[in-house]
């Protein structure tokens, strides 16, 4: 049987993210390179965050689901160059994340206004709203911050763009 | 080499792991929701940052160590960590004075790692970058809100100021070992990072409205492996499970 990199991120696609599971790991951006030799295949993944703790969730879930497609050594290895970035993650991804009720990213981390103390206008992903306000930095996974919307009222995640 | 590279990473690891662990100590503790939250955030990043330093040290070491050998099974006299990362939380304006000290030294020593001619070790630290950025930021409105604050939080971080500077310029030590290190382009000369620090220090500390402390004596013995007495008590908080228990798995 002869597999294609490109067949094999077609499986990985079917891999939810442990934590967010409305997008896959390939939307999420974590798979940073595939090779295949033979029945063996080396899958690089990079760390959304030093800590974050789906990481280990993650490369169980690729090892299991290319076992279960037959391959037979399954080698996943840890990558930190470049590193990982919000940049990474598609516009459809991103309406993924808003339906589910978390703000995506806005912009790119091009945009460093907020490190001058300028608060970046994010949406409400209930009402669509601008009239939002930071509640904390830091929020329920290492990735997302703490917001709330002053209209709808409705608290929300926002993914963080780093 | 390897030993010399072994012991830089160690380090940087050691540095990492005890100040996660005391900042964890606050998970469930905080002052608020919010807080509470942050702090378990950022120990989380920190501890992160740990693995990766200590998985790379035992890879190095060549030994058959893991990352979990290192943090659970050394004594106290095996770790390297500056002394301020084990000082204890005290009160939330000393855990922030703490904080911004050492949030401020991370993203120096970092943004100068992130250029290491060891690709691990600089990717490794670009990752940590975009994290601590966060982390200076959290920490250093703290100081600022502490200080401008009511005279009661004034002087607890004045206090925390006064208690905590005596462990700063361990910081910027550079032990023997990693002189070889320094002109290969691998360890990061910290004598250059320590100006930025100051000056980036010294400016959040005005705007907070507090005292530098002056004419400090300044503690020092990290780099032997010498402590204050407080990093046995963390060890024994932290190692006690995997050491009652070598085979227990997750």
């Amino acid at each position: 049987m002869l597999h294609s990199p490109g067949h094999i991120l077609s499986i990985l696609q079917q891999v939810p993210d442990p934590e967010i599971p409305v997008i896959s790991i390939v939307e999420l951006g974590v798979i940073r390179d595939i090779q295949v030799n033979g029945s063996a295949v080396e899958v690089k993944i990079t760390p959304t965050y030093s800590g974050c703790p789906a990481m280990k969730q993650i490369e169980d879930d690729v090892r299991a689901i290319l076992k279960k497609e037959g391959f037979e050594e399954v080698i996943v290895k840890t990558v930190f160059d470049p590193p990982w970035t919000t940049d990474w993650i598609p516009e459809e991804a991103k309406e993924k994340l808003r339906r589910y009720g978390i703000a995506p990213p806005e912009h790119t981390t091009q945009d460093k206004s907020w490190l001058t103390g300028k608060q970046k206008t994010v949406l409400c992903p209930r009402c669509r709203s601008a009239n939002t306000q930071l509640i904390s930095q830091f929020g329920s996974t290492a990735c997302k911050a703490l917001y709330q919307c002053k209209d709808c009222l409705e608290p929300f995640d926002y993914f963080k763009c780093i | 080499m390897s030993n010399a590279l072994f012991q830089y990473t160690l380090r940087l690891g050691d540095s990492s792991l005890i100040l996660a662990q005391r900042l964890s100590e606050w998970t469930g503790h905080g002052p608020f929701l919010e807080e509470d939250l942050a702090l378990t955030n950022i120990a989380l990043d920190t501890l992160g940052t740990a693995k990766s330093f200590l998985e790379y040290a035992a890879q190095v070491e060549g030994k058959g160590r893991t990352d979990d050998d290192l943090a659970f099974f050394r004594n106290e006299r095996e770790f390297f960590n500056p002394l301020i990362t084990e000082q204890p939380n005290g009160d939330y304006a000393k855990t922030m004075v703490r904080q911004v000290i050492m949030d401020v030294y991370h993203l120096y020593l970092y943004k100068e790692l992130a250029k290491s001619k060891d690709t691990t070790l600089s990717g490794i630290a670009q990752k940590a970058i975009k994290e601590v950025t966060y982390h200076v930021r959290h920490s250093a409105s703290w100081l600022e809100r502490f200080g401008n604050g009511t005279d009661e939080s004034h002087q607890r971080a004045q206090d925390a100021l006064n208690e905590l500077w005596q462990y700063t310029q361990e910081l910027f030590e550079t032990p023997g070992s990693e002189k070889e290190l320094l002109a290969q382009g691998v360890a990061v000369n910290l004598q250059d990072i320590q100006a930025k620090w100051e000056t980036h220090v010294d400016e959040l500390i005005r705007k907070a409205n507090l005292k530098k402390p002056e004419n400090v004596f300044m503690q020092r013995g990290s780099l032997d492996g010498i402590h204050t007495e407080h990093l046995g008590y963390l060890l024994a908080e932290m190692q006690h499970l995997p050491r009652m228990h070598p085979t227990a798995k997750w």
